[in-house]
């Protein structure tokens, strides 16, 4: 209390945090492989379930590749905390003189970099597969650029909800899902509008406004939310 | 000697879990060179009075103050000059001991000093783990290295939980002495353990948590 | 007058038990005259003929399932705010009717859809919202169901709901942006489209919705208190009565 906002220590605190999940991931490849392979299945077995028509695959193209990587996000998710929680480090970080909003923020933006960023550069080739024109594809990485952000942002409450539930996985999809719906409409509704032509614009403004208000919010309530997990 | 003023004390404190009343009523005050021992049986609620002083759960009733002030007003001042080791070492597998003590130090908001990380961890006997994952360690190794964050960190309040469990004999007698020299330099300290302490010298509160009495530790 | 007295359990507990049968009564009238209303008073529709007449259960049980999602959320918000344990228990108390509302204006919805439409299912904007409400609803209570530590599971529910009461406005706006092809809004506040009898029919039901579930909430506190205060004496001398 007291500190102004942006001071040195804060300003170490945040960057602790991501590079160490930055360099656990690095040491930790499989786990990362798991999620995106994941990503590419799940997307792959729409084709197989609703035949290789490929003006029907253009048409549910954006909104499978987005269902696929809201499942995705939520798959690696499940262990944002989980893993700091068994070995106790949570703990550590919580009782940092540092606020736990800048801990979730930092935690948050770590997984949108090791999991979200990813997501980008498969997408494209997915988009091919679903027969998804260029133009079509650039929106389609707008939209999950301006997106993920939101996924690993709102994930985080789960994450924190559920830290040492049984069940906590499921639980936390169960939980999140439905908090992910405006992303989705507005993400997979760009990329529907120009295919349909009537442009992307305005779906991408209001996946932004989304954004931010993910931003403002989530990381209080996740933070919150983790206090009460440890108690 | 005059007494010292009070910097970690407890008023009217209570604690329950489910709704199972732990503790109520608890008073202490503990002041620099000092050492608590928290003591009593299983699932008599020392780890939980423990997590109280941290301030990760909040009591029933009553209240912990630091250096007078109540700790969840003055939550920041106080984590900054206090240290907690809980059961778990907060120690990640995959990095090598050197790496757990910047990100630990990092998290604490503070630069870190690599020598003086060495150093500690050399003193600690770890000098031919140094570039070794953690996973590789044994449980007692892992424990050393925890340690060394709690002596790099510098606090001036420790909370240990178990501190000795699965130290050998030196380490115990190592553990003895780096709490005798964290007291005899000003600092407090909060401990619970099952096993005896030698400690000569140092000024030793002992308070029994539960109604269950146990026999005096040595 | 204090509203911490209001606020403690023991209070609270007897309180309710005497407002118990009066909205229970309340709620039995009311529904008893809404149905007669709204089978008997209330005119044939000339363009959906009998078949609108479910909408006298629909539309009241769809407001009633927002209101208490909103209602949980001010509990919640209170609760965290001020630590008071009745709003916790409240706002648990709440949440199974919240649900069971939304099951109902779902299936309503179904019911009314099949003649309008002449399907049971359409993914008209209004039935989706309600969709997604009972997925936050069954999530608020799974989230209570995984949580056996009462104090940890009262706070974790009411982060939750809250942040769902934050979204719902946004989910409902999205769902509206992505379906533009819905029915027009057939209920609007004014009611110059409705007869007065329908108007009176909704609006009597309305009235039962929320007696009944003021009776069912305080039902459930009434458990609640008595389960978390079992080691108090005055339920120990409750229970040994009975």
């Amino acid at each position: 209390m007291g500190r102004p906002w942006g001071s040195s220590s804060m300003t170490r605190f945040l960057l602790a945090v991501l590079r160490r999940d930055l360099t656990l991931a690095a040491r930790r490849r499989g786990d990362w492989l798991i999620a995106q392979f994941f990503f590419v299945m799940v997307a792959s077995l729409f084709p197989l379930g609703v035949g290789p028509e490929p003006q029907m695959l253009a048409r549910i193209g954006p909104g499978v590749l987005w269902v696929a990587a809201t499942l995705a996000s939520l798959l690696s998710l499940a262990r944002l905390f989980s893993d700091d929680h068994q070995d106790g480090s949570l703990e550590h970080m919580v009782l940092s003189p540092e606020p736990t909003v800048l801990l979730v923020l930092g935690k948050s933006l770590a997984h949108w970099l090791i999991y979200g960023i990813p997501l980008l550069a498969i997408a494209p080739v997915l988009g091919l597969q679903f027969n998804l024109s260029w133009e079509a594809i650039m929106v389609l990485e707008f939209s999950l650029l301006l997106g993920t952000p939101i996924l690993s942002l709102l994930g985080a409450v789960g994450a924190a909800l559920t830290l040492g539930l049984r069940g906590g996985g499921v639980l936390l999809t169960l939980l999140i899902l439905p908090l992910y719906v405006p992303a989705l409409i507005f993400g997979a509704g760009a990329v529907d509008g120009v295919i349909a032509g009537t442009g992307a614009q305005a779906h991408l403004s209001l996946l932004g406004a989304f954004l931010i208000l993910s931003l403002m919010i989530a990381p209080w309530i996740a933070a919150a939310s983790l206090r009460v997990s440890l108690e | 000697m005059s007494e010292p003023s009070p910097q970690l004390s407890v008023h009217d404190l209570a604690c329950a879990r489910g709704d199972r009343l732990l503790f109520k009523g608890m008073e202490f005050s503990l002041g620099p060179g000092e050492l608590l021992l928290v003591q009593g049986g299983n699932g008599q609620g020392k780890t939980s009075l423990l997590r109280l002083l941290t301030g990760l759960a909040r009591p029933e009733a009553g209240e912990i103050r630091w250096r007078g002030a109540p700790i969840h007003k003055t939550r920041e001042a106080y984590h900054a000059e206090m240290l907690y080791l809980g059961h778990a070492n907060g120690v990640k597998d995959d990095l090598n001991p050197v790496e757990n003590l910047r990100f630990a130090e990092g998290l604490q908001g503070r630069a870190f000093e690599e020598e003086r990380a060495v150093g500690l961890l050399t003193r600690l006997g770890l000098e031919r783990c140094l570039d070794l994952p953690c996973r590789v360690l044994s449980f007692g190794q892992r424990r050393r290295v925890a340690l060394s964050a709690l002596l790099l960190a510098d606090a001036r309040l420790w909370i240990l939980d178990e501190p000795l469990t699965g130290l050998d004999v030196h380490a115990v007698a190592l553990m003895e002495g780096l709490i005798r020299d964290h007291l005899n330099g000003g600092g407090l300290a909060v401990a619970t353990t099952h096993q005896a302490l030698n400690l000569e010298g140092v000024k030793v509160q002992r308070l029994l948590v539960g109604n269950v009495a146990i026999p005096e530790l040595a | 007058m204090n509203l911490y007295h209001y606020a403690s359990p023991v209070t609270f507990y007897h309180l309710a038990g005497k407002l118990i049968p009066w909205f229970a009564w309340s709620a039995g009238l009311c529904t008893l005259a809404g149905l007669y209303i709204s089978f008997f008073v209330a005119p044939t529709d000339f363009q959906q003929g009998e078949a609108y007449r479910i909408i006298f259960i629909h539309v009241p049980a769809a407001w009633m399932s927002m209101f208490i999602y909103l209602i949980m959320a001010f509990w919640g918000a209170i609760g965290l705010a001020f630590n008071t344990r009745m709003s916790f228990m409240m706002a648990r108390a709440l949440a199974p009717t919240g649900a069971l509302f939304t099951f109902i204006a779902l299936w309503t919805g179904a019911w009314w859809g099949k003649p309008m439409w002449g399907a049971w299912w359409v993914w008209d904007a209004r039935l989706t919202s309600e969709l997604i409400l009972l997925f936050l609803y069954v999530g608020i209570i799974a989230l209570w169901a995984a949580i056996d530590d009462v104090r940890r599971g009262d706070r974790a529910g009411a982060l939750l709901t809250l942040i769902g009461a934050i979204n719902v406005p946004i989910i409902y706006f999205s769902v509206k942006w992505w379906n533009t092809l819905h029915q027009g809004a057939s209920i609007k506040p004014s009611g110059t489209s409705m007869d007065d009898a329908m108007l009176q029919g909704m609006l009597i039901m309305a009235f039962a919705s929320w007696f009944y579930t003021i009776a069912v909430a305080l039902y459930r506190v009434r458990g609640l208190i008595l389960e978390r205060e079992r080691q108090a004496e005055w339920v120990k001398a409750i229970l040994e009565r009975d």
